[in-house]
């Protein structure tokens, strides 16, 4: 009998269980249906609505089940409303970058419409992962992910136009993913062997006594594959230079829901198992956060390049949401969880928003990502440069902006388990931080040079924009009602 | 309500400035002061009230009831003194800045009521998470004003007031949550209400900390010794409308956050502090006032002169009794005026002769005569003369540290002698003396004109009805003062607030 349905035997699945999937198979039927549509005839509009489309229902649909998950136990997923919520999440971003894309290749000279296939592909992937609570659909959603990611990096390498370093981006991800999966593999072979089970329930029954170190072993191996994937210090060398390389949206995806959907399976498997409960690995994962802030937020000062400031401060952050998922080890409330929930939300909404900004003033040909190409944006484009004006500060975590009530959460969780070590290097990191993401406002705020050529394309992107820009302020003003959301979804 | 509609008005006000500017270039000023006029009679309208719980008025509405987050202002004798300051000097700033500002004055008047919209909220908040939103709040717009309408280095100068006011600030923000977490272990329910806070009972360590991360967030703002290192950075860069908001009403949120806040929440962990924090004044009072008489930049010299003057108020808070906090707090009304007046003078100067190098300055009486009076008056009442309101604020602070530390005090007392050497010695650097440069007089180098002269005359008066008749500013903030030396503030209304 196969491991995966070993974890299942006698279990028989109804109609009424494929409810709570219905945002997957949405997922999945549009990716079938925009595919065969190219195949019949390409139409790049058609392409585009279809998929939207396709977002915006798996979006309602998992935004309706959210309340009332249906049967929670199907074999490998748990589309809980914990996922649901992520589900709605990452649907929403995906629409955010498809839009965004819109703009951005709106002069390409090769094909569009495969982008889009991939974007769909890979909001699955990042879907499943939400709702992974089996090894099995851990490393699926991965690769689901990861696969199409690739694609996306690379999509300009065949245009004339391109004259960036997309295909460099690619292979150092597709060679540090494949590693880190490989890590994530063999620790799991290693907790099979150890547990007989596939499924993240099985790591509870991990010995703790003379196998001990069996089991760190395995931990480990499987955090520092998480690692590689979220980008932490010391795993984070591919980061900038892949954001860099890579096309704006494929950058901005890589940034949000990559990193989103690895965090949301990590928290799941954290809470779910306890499996922080060696010292071994709450050690491994705290230096992870410590020097994630420091180091993120040091090398981040260095950079003359947007894309490189935004890649090394998201280490930065990532370190961050660390300390909520230490602090859901030591204490039982739920305030942890709760604090990577609503974090995570503030981070999509401003890394898109961030990256979205970047993307507008870009295009395929050429990436501005240099500080020096955003002088004087505020003269220029004014309600552009305020929502990036608002996006910056927000990742700073100043009030008004969801990355101010996001910060808290997080200090709130650490001051509840007493982690005052990392408490100690958020403040010290923040700190930093301002210094960056303030440079790059002035710069917005000096005179305009005379020679910029204006760039007045794509009222969709615009739109994007502005509107995460009013969520940002509205979940800083008033996230009363997404505070009780986020509790009501909490594992 | 009415603190709400304060608040909402400064807020809107700023947007109506920033759009009427498409109408008119010439509007946004008009908005500006036509917004704080009424903001002014408001507050003035408040005086009369009738005070319900010991608070002239009062506004509470759930914000984040998940961690028992409210809108909670209320306004006692103390805020409102502080409000009536912050009115009277945004007005001052907008007068100041009348002619001054000419580029974007749309933006720069809406950072400017976005600003007060902050300080209003700091001097009114009672939720602790509240308090902390319009601390941070207030800083963003300012960072702009330095920024875009600053002086040669203004980068420097507003990056360096931002990352440290924001820094301090979040040790703050830990302390307000573990404070938070600590009322959460007690009484089984999470709130930021300055009054249930209040009743929060910790272990003498961690009061200890968490006293500091507060002190640690208002000394910076304050500025006390050690932390006091952006702000002649920020003054000097700041154009003259900056300068008069930061030294008269952005000072004196530090201030005023000691007295509601560090000392009351903390009482044990204060008073065990304190020796440490007078130590920190009389070395703000001395080291400054020396350091201001090393300086050739006259805004330099005057941000100087700002934290030795604020060390008094240190040195008041926390000798902790009836007089020398009342000597804090006149010392924080006479400042507001005399500091706004002193930096008007300075921008002013600098608008018109293009240097605040004192040493290229010289004989300025002959030329402009009015300028010179205006300086001369301001100059003296910084000094603590007798019959202005300075004099009364800083005697008071003496007088009442006196009973609490007899050495520190009489150290700190120098403070008075090195604040007239170096007043006098910048009269008579800048207006006495020969006449220094024949290229001045193309340089637009000409004496006020009656618009500024009336922007001086009112706060003249304002200091020497502070030196004649202090005691309406007194009775104003006594009631305030003697509930929180009582320890009277938590336990009296705690009851009504909640179930």
């Amino acid at each position: 009998m196969n491991p995966v349905s070993m974890d299942f035997a006698g279990y028989t699945m109804g109609a009424s269980d494929l409810i709570p999937l219905l945002p997957l198979i949405v997922l999945t039927a549009a990716s079938v249906w925009v595919m065969m549509a190219i195949g019949v005839k390409r139409n790049y509009a058609f392409a585009l609505y279809s998929t939207v489309t396709g977002l915006l229902l798996a979006l309602l649909l998992a935004h309706g089940l959210m309340a009332e998950p249906g049967p929670a136990a199907v074999p490998l997923l748990g589309m809980d409303g914990y996922a649901q919520f992520f589900t709605v999440l990452i649907c929403a971003a995906a629409i955010g970058v498809c839009l965004l894309g819109h703009n951005y290749w709106s002069e390409f000279d090769d094909q569009r419409e495969e982008f889009l296939l991939l974007l769909l592909l890979a909001t699955l992937g990042a879907v499943v992962l939400a709702g992974a609570n089996h090894f099995a659909s851990l490393l699926l959603g991965l690769e689901i992910l990861g696969m199409s990611l690739y694609g996306m990096l690379a999509y300009p390498v065949q245009s004339g136009q391109h004259k960036g370093h997309a295909l460099e981006a690619t292979i150092k991800y597709l060679i540090l993913s494949a590693v880190s999966t490989a890590m994530i593999l063999f620790g799991v072979a290693l907790v099979f062997a150890e547990t007989g089970s596939l499924a993240f329930s099985g790591l509870e029954n991990l010995p703790a006594g003379p196998g001990i170190a069996f089991s760190t072993v395995a931990l480990l191996l499987i955090s520092a594959g998480i690692a590689f994937k979220l980008s932490l210090f010391p795993f984070h060398i591919w980061t900038p230079d892949v954001y860099e390389g890579a096309p704006a949206p494929a950058s901005a995806f890589l940034a949000t829901i990559g990193k989103l959907a690895v965090f949301v399976v990590l928290l799941r498997i954290v809470v779910e198992t306890r499996a922080l409960g060696m010292a071994p690995v709450v050690i491994a994962f705290s230096l992870l956060a410590l020097l994630s802030i420091i180091a993120g937020n040091l090398l981040a000062l260095l950079q003359d390049n947007l894309k490189r400031i935004l890649a090394y401060s998201s280490i930065a952050h990532m370190g961050y949401l660390l300390i909520a998922i230490i602090a859901s080890f030591y204490s039982d409330g739920p305030i942890g969880i709760e604090a990577v929930s609503f974090y995570l939300l503030a981070y999509v909404v401003m890394t898109l928003g961030a990256f979205g900004v970047v993307t507008l003033v870009s295009s395929h040909a050429g990436e501005r990502d240099g500080i020096a190409d955003y002088q004087g944006l505020f003269w220029r484009r004014p309600w552009l440069a305020a929502s990036f004006t608002g996006m910056l500060l927000s990742l700073a975590g100043i009030p008004l902006t969801a990355g101010f009530i996001g910060k808290f959460y997080l200090i709130l969780a650490g001051v509840e388990s007493g982690l005052w070590l990392l408490l100690g290097a958020l403040v010290a990191g923040s700190g930093i931080g301002l210094y960056y993401y303030l440079r790059i406002v002035y710069r917005m705020l000096l005179p305009q040079p005379g020679n910029v050529p204006v760039l007045e394309r794509g009222n969709a992107g615009f739109a994007v924009v502005l509107a995460l820009f009013a969520l940002l302020i509205v979940f800083g003003v008033y996230p009363a009602s997404l505070m009780s959301l986020i509790e009501a979804i909490a594992l | 309500m009415i603190l709400t509609l304060l608040i909402a008005l400064l807020f809107l006000g700023g947007l109506l400035a920033w759009f009427s500017e498409r109408v008119n270039p010439a509007w946004p000023r008009w908005v500006a002061l036509g917004v704080l006029g009424l903001e002014l009679l408001l507050m003035l309208g408040l005086l009369g009230a009738s005070p319900e719980n010991g608070w002239l008025a009062e506004y509470n509405r759930a914000w984040l009831p998940r961690f028992g987050i409210s809108l909670h202002f209320a306004a006692d004798g103390l805020s409102l003194l502080l409000l009536l300051l912050t009115a009277f000097l945004g007005i001052i700033a907008v007068g100041s800045a009348w002619n001054e500002i000419t580029g974007r004055a749309g933006f720069f008047y809406f950072n400017l009521l976005w600003t007060l919209a902050g300080v209003v909220g700091i001097f009114t908040a009672l939720d602790l998470f509240l308090f902390f939103f319009f601390w941070e709040v207030m800083l963003i717009p300012m960072y702009f004003i330095i920024a875009i309408w600053g002086h040669e280095n203004k980068f420097y100068a507003a990056k360096k007031f931002f990352i440290f006011t924001q820094v301090s600030g979040l040790l703050m923000l830990v302390a307000i949550a573990v404070l938070a977490w600590f009322h959460y272990l007690q009484f089984g329910f999470f709130s930021f209400d300055y009054l249930d806070l209040l009743n929060v009972r910790m272990n003498r360590g961690m009061e200890m900390w968490v006293m500091l991360g507060f002190f640690v967030g208002f000394a910076t703002k304050l500025p006390s010794a050690p932390f006091h290192n952006w702000l002649p950075d920020a003054h000097s860069q700041a154009p003259s409308a900056g300068s008069i908001i930061l030294a008269g009403v952005l000072l004196k949120t530090g201030a005023y956050g000691l007295i509601r806040f560090a000392v009351p929440l903390f009482p044990t962990a204060a008073a065990e502090f304190a020796p440490v924090a007078m130590t920190l004044a009389a070395i703000s009072i001395l080291y400054c006032a020396k350091v201001a008489f090393a300086q050739a930049d006259l805004k330099r010299l005057i941000a100087y002169t700002s934290v030795s003057h604020m060390g008094f108020v240190t040195l008041g808070v926390y000798a902790w009794n009836e007089l020398a906090l009342q000597g804090a707090v006149m010392t924080m009304l006479a400042h507001g005026l005399s500091s706004a007046a002193l930096f008007m003078l300075a921008g002013g100067l600098q608008h018109r002769i293009h240097t605040r190098n004192m040493f290229e300055m010289g004989g300025f009486w002959g030329r402009v005569p009015r300028m010179s009076a205006v300086a001369m008056f301001f100059s003296i009442a910084a000094l603590g003369m007798p019959g202005l309101g300075n004099f009364i604020g800083e005697f008071l602070s003496l007088l009442g540290a006196f009973q609490a530390n007899p050495p520190l005090t009489i150290i700190s007392a120098f403070g008075l002698i090195f604040a007239s050497v170096y007043s006098l010695w910048v009269m008579q650097k800048v207006f006495q003396g020969k006449y220094a440069d024949d290229a001045f007089d193309g340089s637009g180098l000409r004496d006020l004109d009656n618009r500024e002269m009336a922007f001086y005359a009112a706060m003249m008066l304002g200091l020497v009805w502070m030196g004649v008749y202090p005691q309406s500013f007194l009775d104003l903030s006594a009631p305030t003062l003697q509930a929180l030396l009582d320890g009277q503030l938590g336990q009296s209304l705690t009851g009504v607030a909640r179930p």
